[in-house]
């Protein structure tokens, strides 16, 4: 992506306070790019906050502006839907950092060149103060819900647990209260992709021709593995070779599944910019709930009297059960109302995109009166 | 209350309206949202099975999905007013140590069990020399997720010995009380409210 912003039809907030930050910086000219769906109540209590997850957008039940597929959770969003849009005003935004319309290192610092890498470095906190910002803006003081999957899921519990008053039920997915190692040791791999290909540029690729789509492309593919189940991989792929009778004893794909994971890696450096990527992964490596709330994770949510619902998925390694059954441990330990799930479903950490009827289920009944 | 399972029924009607109340192997919840709708309680569920858990979420009870025999070692001391385990404390590997946590995360525990000493049983035992399969003990032996038959008098003497107190007792055959006097042959059901008192 060698374009300085990409296009979007959403709607924007341009934050007249600057934002303060985690890092200590307060950020100016924020801008916030988001979607609505359905509509606000008289008593403006209907709204749900939907988290998207690392590389997702505020498109969530509308077509995405480049690849034209539908919104990554139509399933689950719209009129008679498990976060039914008859009843809710569901807001969706794009988080800080990303690419999508809101500020990140794509926008344009007021010196009139992109940010790049002078963006400050952002924290999964940060996400949320911007999301807060927004529903001042909108006049929603108080939200039914707030939801979301896997980094959706931490700015959830985020919200949850550093501003206990704004929100009565609470729904994280796929999620944890703190990145585990083998997860940050992912995202620098991916990290380092990027920022080994020689189009980097230090982050200065913005306007040169060259941007580091080779290295993106690459951290897309190890990522993509981390969502997936073995069971996916070897049921969708198994062996099999990629419109070829024999192999080449060469280094062309193949096999099927490296065709496919070429794929991956190049359609997603058509509509994701690189440093987001950096900013946004890093944000979620810093993701600590308990050193956030004071050292001890039942401390963060010592304040709350939301619901929470946790859901974790059998077949997900990287954001294993464990780590939800951690969480429901704290919430129980603080006396919050807390119910968790393992769902059994096949595809892995990515099961919360997917059709798990179960999911819709849970979701559905959670957020019922 | 008339749709609940009998010995639920004698629970839901024994609790304090208000109270906070564990279900641990609480199934669908019917318990749980008859406390919570007619009780007015703070009620919780543990359950083991995830389509069951998924069941009482979209309800809206608050349910976690664990074991009894290692899971309830996560909730504080006194959490409750009233743990209950019905028709689980066979199920468990070790019902001792279960009995314990409920009593120290509750103030006081509903226990509600199968009696293994039913008439029924011990014929079936004398007779047939075979494992009872009978209304309440509906499953071959080799199925059956009851790993530890218990009969009232087995369960009198684990409380007696761990120093636990019998506040009230029920016995039922089928859907009718039977007295304790003749509980240990008579009764299919039993359901014992205990504490630490």
């Amino acid at each position: 992506m060698a374009t300085a912003a990409l296009v979007t039809a959403s709607t924007v907030l341009d934050l007249a306070e600057p934002l303060p930050l985690d890092c200590g910086q307060r950020l100016e000219g924020v801008r916030i790019a988001y979607e609505t769906y359905g509509a606000l109540n008289d008593s403006r209590s209907n709204a749900v906050l939907i988290c998207h997850a690392t590389t997702g957008d505020q498109h969530v039940a509308s077509p995405h502006p480049i690849t034209g597929k539908p919104g990554w959770w139509d399933r689950m969003v719209g009129p008679g839907k498990p976060i039914d849009t008859d009843r809710f005003f569901v807001v969706c935004p794009n988080v800080l950092g990303s690419c999508m319309g809101t500020s990140g290192p794509s926008s344009i610092h007021p010196d009139g060149q992109p940010w790049g890498m002078r963006f400050p470095v952002i924290t999964i906190r940060d996400m949320v103060r911007a999301h807060l910002a927004l529903l001042d803006a909108l006049g929603i003081d108080r939200l039914h819900a707030v939801v979301g999957g896997s980094m959706g899921g931490m700015q959830a519990l985020s919200l949850a647990a550093n501003w206990p008053e704004r929100a009565d039920r609470v729904m994280a997915i796929a999620a944890t209260g703190e990145m585990p190692a083998q997860n940050i040791a992912f995202q620098e791999v991916g990290r380092q992709a990027v920022m080994a290909d020689p189009n980097w540029q230090q982050g200065a690729y913005y306007g040169t021709g060259k941007a580091p789509d080779a290295g993106l492309s690459v951290a897309r593919m190890a990522a993509h593995i981390t969502y997936l189940s073995e069971a996916t991989l070897s049921e969708k792929f198994g062996r099999r070779l990629q419109d070829r009778e024999a192999k080449s004893f060469g280094f062309d794909a193949d096999f099927q599944v490296e065709s496919y994971l070429r794929y991956q890696g190049e359609s997603f450096t058509g509509r994701f910019d690189a440093n987001s990527y950096l900013y946004i992964t890093r944000a979620m490596s810093y993701f600590d709930l308990a050193e956030e709330c004071g050292g001890r994770l039942a401390d963060a949510f010592k304040d709350c009297k939301a619901r929470f619902c946790l859901v974790s998925f059998d077949t997900d390694w990287l954001y294993p059960t464990a780590e939800s059954r951690k969480l429901a441990h704290a919430l129980n330990a603080a006396g919050a109302p807390v119910s968790f799930v393992e769902l059994a479903a096949p595809f892995g950490h990515d099961s919360f995109l997917l059709d798990v009827p179960e999911l819709d289920r849970v979701i559905a009944g959670f957020l019922s009166p | 209350m008339s749709a609940l399972r009998p010995d639920l029924a004698i629970i839901a009607a024994n609790v304090a309206p208000g109270a906070r109340v564990l279900d641990v192997g609480c199934g669908d919840g019917d318990l749980l949202a008859v406390l919570r709708d007619e009780r007015g309680c703070d009620a919780r569920g543990m359950e083991i099975d995830s389509a069951s858990v998924a069941n009482c979420v979209s309800r809206g009870l608050s349910v976690i999905q664990g074991d009894a025999d290692s899971d309830l070692a996560i909730y504080p001391d006194q959490a409750f007013d009233y743990a209950i385990l019905s028709q689980t404390l066979q199920t468990t590997h070790r019902p001792d140590r279960v009995l314990e946590e409920l009593l120290r995360i509750g103030g006081k525990a509903f226990v509600s069990f199968p009696n293994f000493g039913h008439w029924r049983v011990r014929l079936s035992l004398l007779w047939n020399g075979r494992m009872p399969v009978t209304r309440l003990l509906p499953v071959a032996w080799y199925e059956t997720p009851n790993i530890h038959h218990v009969t009232v008098s087995d369960f009198r003497d684990l409380v007696a010995d761990r120093g636990i107190t019998v506040e009230q007792e029920w016995f039922l055959s089928g859907d009718k009380h039977c007295s304790a006097a003749m509980a240990a042959f008579r009764a299919e059901h039993a359901v014992f409210l205990i504490s630490r008192r």
